[in-house]
C-alpha cells in the first residue's frame, strides 16, 4: 500500500495556530478611507484591548492552504458515508451561486430589485414539490435537523388547530438521533418502535403504539438499513386512521428519485436534504439546507414569507399575510446560495437524470453488497436487495479476530478512502453503513472491496498492525479521552491552562 | 499493567448434564460424580483465556491453585501468578469467597468468575461491588445478568475492558432456591448486584470511565417516571437499580434495593413489604406498579419480585403497570417475560407494552 | 441516457449486473409496490448542458439588482461588507468545500484546526472562554440560548427588549414553544431607546432563566446601562445573554467585561457574502464554567494530542453533552451547522487583526455618524430618533405629513439609491421610520448622494 495523505508537520504539531504565527505589526487586509466624521461613542463603552493574531495576507493564505491539504473531501477520495450521499458536487453550481447577482443582494431589498432571487426560489419550490409529490415547499430550514424541527412544529400547529392535544411522536429504533431530539424540541414525547426481523418497521408494534395521542410517525424510506419499507401503505393507513400525520425524513431520497414519491406513499410532510440528494457541497459540516414540503392540509401553517407569483402584475412577491403561519424558524428566507446550487443541479440532471441517479446509486450499492459476499468477516443481516446504501455487520470478523468495525473504518483511511459510518444504525452490531452514490466508478467500488478484503485478511494475520491505523493519514489516532477529560476549547483556555 | 483475576468453580455445571439442578452442597457433588458427571468449567475457561491471549492486550493473570484457575491458565499457555491455598478436589464456596477477597486486596482491575448463579452469589457476598466482575457462563443456573452470553464474548469483553476501557454498570445477581427448584418450584431471589463491564450496542463506543451512561439513563428514566406519577395514588416500586433511581430522584435514600417499597404522594410509605402488606396498603386507593426487568432473561414479574403476585397485579390492573428499562438493558433482553404464577394472568400481560427508556422516551417492547 | 456526472455508463452497468448475477436494475426496485410507483416521468425539464444552464440561471438572476451596483443602506441583522478575495478563494478550496463533518479526525485536521481557530477568535472578540463551531444564524442562536438558560437554571422565563427584531422574536418563540418557556418583553425609554430598568426590575424574579439584550440594539444605538442590567440579572440568579454584531466588537467593550454569560450574534459580516440572507453564521459563546459548558449546544472542537502524546491535534469533543442536553425538555437537536462560513470568518478575522478590525469598526461607525450629521440638515427628516450613541446603524424618520416611509424609499429608489428597512410595521409607535446601515462599502460620495436623494424625496422633487 503506497497511499499517503498530504502532511505538513512542525515541532509538535502539523501546522501552528494563527495565534502562534502572529507577529506584532502585521496586517492581512487593506481598508478604504473613512468618511470625515467620528462616531461619538463614550470612552467607557470602548474596549481597551483585543488580542487577535497579526498576519500578512501571504501568511494567511499559506496557513489555510496547508490546512486544507490535510483534509479529505469528495473531490479527493471515495466517501461512502451512509445516509450522507457524498456525491460529486458540480462546479457549475458553485460558480452560479457566487456571481454578484446571487451573492450581493440583501434580503430586505425592495422586491422589484430582487425578482430574480424570488423567481429562482419559486421555481425551485415547484421542482421539489414535483419530485416529492407535495403541494408546497418551505425553503427556510438551514439543515436537516432544522427541517425536522420545522416538521414537528407544523405537526403541532396542525393538531392544535383541530383542538387536539396530541403528545406522542412515533419513531423507529433505527432512526437518526436528530429525529428523537427534534420531536422532543417541539414538546413531544417519543415512542420508539422496534424493527422486525426483515429490518423494517414492526407493523404489529406500530399498531400497538398508535392511539389518539399519536401526533405523527417519523420515517425514513428507504430506511437507515438501506431497505425500502414495502409496507408503507399499511403504515400510512395505520397512522392516518388515528388522525396522525406522516413525516418523511429525506436523508435517503437518493435511492428513490423518479421511482416513487413520498407524497404518493402517503407522507404529509416531506423533508429534503439539499446537501445530500441535491448535491450541494457539505462544507465540512455546513451550510446545507433542509426544505420541508407539505400536502395541502398543512399549507396554512408554513413559515412566512412564502414566495408567490402575482399573475396580474406579472411579478413575484413575499407573502407575509398568512394568519395561521407558525412564524419563522430562522431569519430571512433560507440558505439562498445553497438553493441556487440545488436549482442548478436539478436543471443539469433533468427528468431523466434524476431517475438515472437513483438507478445507478442503487445499482452501485447492490454491486458492493454482492461483491462483499465473499469477503469473510462481514455479513448483511437482512435478505433481499438494498437501495442506495447497504449496512454490513463486522460482528463475524470481531468474533474471529477481535477487530471491530471502528478498527476497519480507521484502516480504510490508509487506503485513500474515507471511512463509512460505523456503529449506526444501533440495531446492527458492529455496523458499517456504506453509501457509494452514483458518481463513483466501478473501478473505485472494486478498489473498496479489495481494500475490505485486505483489511479482513490483516485482521487475521496482523491485528496489532491494523489496530494502529490510521498511519497513512496526516495524523494518527488521537487521545479523545484526554480531549473530553481536560477540554481545551479555545486558545484563551489553552493560555490560561498553560499559566496555571 | 492491568491485573486480571480468575476464579474457576470446578464443579459448576456438573449437575446439569446428569439431571441435577445445581451443585450447591458437598453431598450433591458426590452424587454428580457418582452419576458420571465431568467438569464443565475448565474447558470453557480455557476458551476465554485463549481469546484474551489473541487480543494482544497486556495483563497480569492472578489466579488460585490447580482446578480453580492455575490449570486452566496452563491449558491456554498463559503465565499466571498463583495465590492462595486449596485442597484439590474438595473445593467449596469458602474457597471462592477467599479468592475474591484476596484478588480485591491485590487490586485486580477485573475478576473473571467461571461458574453459575451460586458461584456469583458467593463472590458478591465476599466483595460486593468493590471490584468489577465478569461471569463466564459454566454453571447450570445462569439467571444473573452478570454472565456474558458465551465464553468467547466473555473473552472479548474482558479484553476490551482491560484495553480500551468500557463503562461499568450494576447487574443483578440472582439465586434460585435449589431445593425448591428440584421440586419444580422456581423461587428466584435477587441476591445483590455486581459491577460488570458493559458494551453498549445501542450507542457509539465511549471511553467514559466508570458507571457512565447507564446511570445517566436511569436518572433520565427516573425524571420522566416522576412526572408521570400522581398524588393520591400508591406507587408500588419493585426491586432493582433503575427503580431505586426513581426513589433517589424523589430524595428518598433509604428505599430497598432488593425488596419492594411503597411510595405515596412522593414520599416513602413503607419499606420492604410483602404481598399481604401491599394488598392492605392499596385497599380502596388507586395504585400503580413500577417495575424493571430483572436478571438475564428480562422477567418483569416472577424473578426477584415474587411479592408482586397475581393478587397484587390483578388488583392494580395491566394499564397501571409502568415498566422501566435502560436502552442497554433492553439490548440484552429485547423481549421481556412474565411468570406471575397465574398462567391466565401471564397471558393477559403478554403482547406489546410501552417501556420507559429515557426522558420523554418510551419504547414498544414485546412481552412473551 | 448518458450523464457526465455518472461514470457507470450502460455497458459498465451491464457488466456489473453480469458479475453479480443481478438480472436487471428493475429487479432492485421490485419491492416498491406497484400501486404507489410513479408511472410517468417527473414533470421537470430535460437535462440541460452546462452552457444552457449557465445562460438560464444567469438570465433569472440578472433580474436582481445587486447592492454593489447602487448605493444601498440596508442592514438589520445582516450587513454588507467587502469580502477579501483571498477569503473567497480559500473557502472554495475543494478539500474544505467538499468535506463532511470531521468525524474521522485523523483525516480531517484541516477543518478541525480551522474551526478551533474560529472558536478561539470568537472568544477573543467576546471575552468568553468557550464558543461552539457555529449555529445557523443569530435568530436560531438566540433560540438555543434561551433553551440553554432554561436548562442551566431550571427556570422558564426569558426577558427580551421590546425593540428586538420581529424575526428574531418569532424564531425565539418557536424555539421556546417546545418546553413552553415564557417570553416577556421589556419596554424602552422613548427618548433614548435605552431599556426601561424599572420595568426590568419588576419582571425579574426567581422564575427568570435569562435576560437578553442586543448591543448595539436592533435599531443601532448602544445600550449604555449594560452594567446595571447585568447586575440585576445576576442578582436573581439568571443568565445574562447579549446579542451582537461582531464587527462592533472591534471597537466596543467585550460583553464578558460587562457581565455577559452567553453571547450570540450574526457572524455573516465576518468574511461571508450577504447572499440574500443565507447562509448566515450563528455565533454562540459562553463562560468557561463547567455547568455552562455541559449545556452548550452545537459542535465543539477541542485540542488534544495523538495517543503517544507527541503531536498536537484537534477533534470534536464533549459529545457527552448531548446526554445532558437530551435529558431536558429544553433540548437541542443541532447536527450540521455553518462550518464553512465559520472557516471564512476565521480567515477574515485573522487577516484583519486587532487594528484592522478596530479601524473597520471605526469606519462603519464614522460613516453612520457622517450620514446622520448630513441627513439632519434635510427638513422633514429626523435622525436618529433615539438620543443615544450609535454604532453603524441608525433610524431615520419622515416627519413630513402624508409621506409614508415606503413612498420615501420608492422615491429614493427611483433616483438609484436604496434606502433602509422600513420598520413602521414592526414598531408602529415609531412612525414613518426606516433603519439604515453604513459600512466600509459606503464612500463619502455615496452618502452625499443619499442625502441629496433624500432631500429631493422629501421635497417632492423625486
Amino acid at each position: 500500500m503506497t497511499y499517503r495523505q498530504a502532511r505538513w508537520a512542525r515541532e509538535g504539531c502539523l501546522e501552528p495556530l494563527v495565534f502562534e504565527l502572529s507577529r506584532a505589526g502585521r496586517k492581512g487586509i487593506s481598508l478604504p478611507p473613512k468618511a470625515p466624521a467620528r462616531a461619538k461613542i463614550p470612552e467607557k463603552l470602548i474596549r481597551r484591548s483585543l488580542e487577535l493574531p497579526e498576519l500578512s495576507e501571504p501568511e494567511v493564505v499559506r496557513h489555510y492552504t496547508r490546512l486544507s491539504q490535510m483534509n479529505y473531501g469528495v473531490d479527493l477520495v471515495f466517501y461512502p458515508i451512509g445516509s450522507c450521499t457524498m456525491k460529486y458536487n458540480p462546479k457549475i453550481c458553485d460558480e452560479l451561486a457566487n456571481i454578484e447577482e446571487a451573492s450581493c443582494i440583501h434580503p430586505y431589498q425592495a422586491e422589484e430589485t430582487v425578482q430574480g432571487a424570488l423567481e429562482l426560489m419559486h421555481r425551485l419550490e415547484r421542482q421539489l414539490a414535483e419530485i416529492a409529490g407535495v403541494s408546497r415547499v418551505c425553503l427556510q430550514p438551514s439543515a436537516g435537523a432544522h427541517g425536522e424541527l420545522l416538521g414537528m412544529l407544523l405537526v403541532r400547529a396542525y393538531h392544535k388547530s383541530k383542538g387536539e392535544a396530541r403528545t406522542q411522536v412515533i419513531i423507529p429504533d433505527s432512526a437518526h438521533g436528530t429525529n428523537f431530539a427534534s420531536a422532543a424540541m417541539a414538546g413531544f414525547n417519543v415512542v420508539i418502535i422496534p424493527s422486525n426481523n426483515r429490518g423494517r418497521v414492526d407493523l404489529e408494534a406500530l399498531r400497538n403504539a398508535v392511539s389518539e395521542k399519536t401526533a405523527a410517525l417519523m420515517l425514513t424510506n428507504p430506511n437507515t438499513l438501506g431497505l425500502f419499507e414495502d409496507e408503507i401503505s399499511e403504515i400510512a393507513r395505520t397512522i392516518h386512521e388515528v388522525g396522525g400525520l406522516l413525516y418523511y425524513d429525506g436523508a435517503n431520497m437518493n435511492g428513490i428519485l423518479g421511482k416513487v414519491r413520498p407524497g404518493d406513499m402517503g407522507f404529509d410532510i416531506v423533508h429534503f436534504n439539499l446537501h445530500k440528494t441535491f448535491s450541494t457541497p457539505h462544507g465540512g459540516g455546513g451550510p446545507g439546507a433542509g426544505p420541508v414540503g407539505v400536502v395541502r392540509k398543512l399549507e396554512d401553517f408554513l413559515p412566512v414569507p412564502v414566495v408567490e407569483y402575482d399573475r396580474k402584475r406579472k411579478r413575484y412577491y413575499l407573502d407575509y399575510d398568512r394568519p395561521s403561519s407558525i412564524g419563522k424558524i430562522r431569519s430571512f428566507y433560507g440558505n439562498f446560495s445553497v438553493l441556487v446550487k440545488a436549482y442548478t443541479y436539478i436543471l443539469m440532471m433533468g427528468e431523466n437524470g434524476l431517475e438515472e441517479v437513483a438507478e445507478t446509486a442503487v445499482m452501485n450499492a447492490n454491486y458492493v453488497m454482492r461483491k462483499m459476499e465473499d469477503v469473510r468477516g462481514f455479513e448483511v443481516k437482512f435478505d433481499g436487495p438494498c437501495k442506495h446504501e447497504v449496512v454490513f455487520s463486522a460482528e463475524p470478523l470481531k468474533r474471529e479476530t477481535g477487530v471491530t468495525a471502528r478498527d476497519v473504518a480507521k484502516r480504510l483511511l490508509d487506503h485513500g478512502m474515507h471511512a463509512p459510518t460505523y456503529y449506526f444504525p444501533p440495531i446492527v452490531p458492529e455496523a458499517l453503513m456504506v453509501e457509494p452514490t452514483e458518481t463513483e466508478t466501478k473501478e473505485e467500488l472494486d478498489r473498496f472491496i479489495a481494500a475490505m478484503r485486505e483489511i479482513a485478511e490483516e485482521a487475521r494475520s496482523n491485528p496489532d498492525k491494523l489496530r494502529a491505523a490510521p498511519t497513512a493519514t496526516a495524523i494518527g489516532r488521537l487521545d479523545e479521552v484526554k480531549a473530553s477529560r481536560e477540554p481545551i476549547l479555545s486558545w484563551k483556555m489553552y493560555r490560561e491552562l498553560a499559566k496555571g | 499493567m492491568k491485573k486480571l483475576g480468575l476464579i474457576v468453580n470446578p464443579i459448576a455445571g456438573m449437575g446439569g448434564r446428569v439431571g441435577l439442578k445445581g451443585t450447591n452442597g458437598a453431598g450433591i457433588v458426590a452424587k454428580a460424580l457418582e452419576l458420571g458427571a465431568t467438569p464443565v468449567s475448565p474447558a470453557k475457561t480455557v476458551e476465554v483465556l485463549r481469546v484474551l491471549k489473541k487480543s494482544g492486550v497486556e495483563f497480569e493473570l492472578i489466579t488460585y491453585p490447580a482446578e480453580m484457575g492455575e490449570s486452566e491458565a496452563a491449558g491456554a499457555e498463559l503465565k499466571a501468578r498463583v495465590i492462595g491455598n486449596i485442597t484439590s478436589r474438595k473445593t467449596t464456596a469458602d474457597d471462592t469467597k477467599r479468592a475474591a477477597k484476596e484478588m480485591l486486596e491485590l487490586e485486580a482491575d477485573l475478576i473473571l468468575v467461571a461458574g453459575g448463579d451460586g458461584t456469583m452469589s458467593d463472590v458478591i457476598e465476599a466483595i460486593g461491588t468493590r471490584a468489577p466482575l465478569l461471569g463466564i457462563p459454566t454453571g447450570v443456573k445462569l439467571h444473573s445478568a452478570v454472565f456474558a452470553n458465551t465464553p468467547e464474548v466473555a473473552g472479548q469483553v474482558a479484553a476490551r475492558f482491560l484495553g480500551e476501557g468500557l463503562p461499568l454498570r450494576e447487574a443483578e445477581v440472582m439465586d434460585i432456591d435449589e431445593d425448591a427448584y428440584r421440586e419444580n418450584r422456581l423461587v428466584a431471589k435477587l441476591r445483590g448486584y455486581a459491577l460488570v463491564p458493559y458494551e453498549p450496542v445501542m450507542m457509539q463506543t465511549t471511553k467514559e470511565g466508570s458507571v457512565g451512561f447507564e446511570l445517566a439513563d436511569q436518572k433520565a428514566i427516573a425524571r420522566w417516571t416522576i412526572e408521570l406519577m400522581e398524588r393520591g395514588r400508591v406507587h408500588i416500586l419493585g426491586p432493582g437499580t433503575t427503580t431505586r433511581a426513581v426513589a433517589e430522584e424523589l430524595g428518598i435514600y433509604d428505599s430497598t434495593l432488593l425488596g419492594v417499597d411503597l411510595i405515596y404522594d412522593f414520599k416513602l410509605l413503607a419499606r420492604d413489604v410483602n404481598e399481604r402488606q401491599i394488598l392492605e396498603a392499596i385497599e380502596g386507593k388507586p395504585a400503580s406498579i413500577i417495575v424493571s426487568p430483572i436478571g438475564r432473561q428480562g422477567f418483569i414479574f416472577g424473578r426477584g419480585n415474587q411479592q408482586l403476585g397475581p393478587a397484587v397485579v390483578r388488583k392494580v390492573g395491566k394499564k397501571n403497570i409502568m415498566v422501566l428499562a435502560t436502552p442497554h438493558k433492553l439490548s440484552l433482553t429485547p423481549t421481556l417475560k412474565v411468570d406471575t404464577g397465574d398462567p391466565e394472568l401471564d397471558d393477559e400481560l403478554r403482547g406489546y407494552i410501552p417501556v420507559i427508556v429515557g426522558y420523554l422516551q418510551t419504547r414498544i417492547v414485546k412481552v412473551i | 441516457m448518458l450523464h457526465h456526472y455518472i461514470p457507470n455508463v450502460r455497458e459498465i452497468k451491464e457488466q456489473m449486473l453480469r458479475e453479480t448475477g443481478i438480472a436487471s436494475i428493475d429487479e432492485l426496485f421490485a419491492d416498491i409496490p406497484q400501486k404507489i410507483r410513479l408511472k410517468r416521468k417527473l414533470n421537470l425539464p430535460a437535462a440541460m448542458s452546462e452552457l444552457e444552464v449557465k445562460r438560464h440561471v444567469r438570465a433569472i438572476l440578472s433580474k436582481n439588482k445587486p447592492f454593489t451596483q447602487m448605493p444601498s443602506f440596508l442592514g438589520g441583522g445582516i450587513w454588507p461588507h467587502h469580502v477579501p478575495a483571498h477569503v473567497q478563494s480559500l473557502i472554495q478550496r475543494a478539500e474544505f468545500l467538499t468535506s463532511y463533518t470531521p468525524y474521522q479526525p485523523e483525516a480531517s485536521q484541516g477543518i478541525l484546526q480551522a474551526l478551533f481557530e474560529y472558536q478561539s477568535l470568537i472568544c477573543e472578540l467576546t471575552g468568553l472562554e468557550v464558543a461552539n463551531a457555529s449555529m445557523y444564524d443569530w435568530a436560531t442562536a438566540l433560540g438555543e440560548a434561551a433553551l440553554m438558560c432554561a436548562r442551566v437554571t431550571g427556570r422558564r422565563k426569558v426577558i427580551v427588549p421590546e425593540l428586538i427584531s420581529w424575526e428574531r422574536l418569532s424564531v425565539l418563540r418557536n424555539y421556546a414553544s417546545g418546553p413552553a418557556l415564557k417570553i416577556v418583553e421589556v419596554g424602552y425609554d422613548s427618548r433614548t431607546g435605552q431599556l426601561n430598568l424599572d420595568q426590568l426590575h419588576r419582571e425579574l424574579d426567581e422564575d427568570t432563566a435569562g435576560v437578553y439584550i442586543e448591543n448595539p440594539s436592533y435599531l443601532g444605538f448602544l445600550e449604555t446601562q449594560v452594567d446595571e442590567i447585568a447586575e440585576a440579572t445576576h442578582l436573581v440568579g439568571a443568565q445574562f445573554v447579549v446579542g451582537v454584531n461582531p464587527i462592533s466588537l472591534g471597537l466596543l467593550k467585550a460583553p464578558r467585561d460587562y457581565g455577559a454569560d452567553i453571547v450570540v450574534g450574526e457572524g455573516q459580516p465576518l468574511g461571508n457574502q450577504v447572499s440574500f440572507g443565507g447562509p448566515a453564521l450563528g455565533i454562540f459563546a459562553c463562560r468557561g464554567e463547567e455547568k455552562l459548558i455541559r449545556q452548550l449546544p452545537g459542535r465543539l472542537i477541542g485540542m488534544t494530542t495523538t495517543l503517544d502524546g507527541k503531536l498536537r491535534g484537534f477533534t470534536m469533543t464533549l459529545q457527552t453533552r448531548e446526554q445532558h442536553i437530551r435529558r431536558e425538555r429544553a433540548t437541542s437537536n443541532i447536527c450540521s451547522n455553518e462550518a464553512l462560513c465559520a472557516v471564512a470568518a476565521a480567515i477574515y478575522l485573522t487577516s484583519l487583526g486587532p487594528r484592522g478590525l478596530r479601524e473597520l469598526a471605526e469606519t462603519c461607525a464614522a460613516n453612520a455618524s457622517y450620514a446622520m450629521k448630513r441627513l439632519k440638515t434635510v427638513r422633514g427628516l429626523e435622525t436618529p430618533i433615539f438620543s443615544s450613541p450609535h454604532f453603524n446603524e441608525f433610524t431615520l424618520r419622515c416627519t413630513k405629513p402624508k409621506l409614508t416611509i415606503e413612498k420615501f424609499n420608492a422615491r429614493l429608489l427611483r433616483q438609484g439609491v436604496h434606502g433602509g428597512k422600513p420598520i413602521r410595521s414592526e414598531f408602529p409607535k415609531l412612525g414613518e421610520t426606516a433603519l439604515l446601515c453604513t459600512t466600509e462599502l459606503h464612500t463619502r460620495e455615496e452618502i452625499d448622494r443619499l442625502v441629496e436623494a433624500a432631500a429631493r424625496a422629501v421635497g417632492g422633487k423625486a
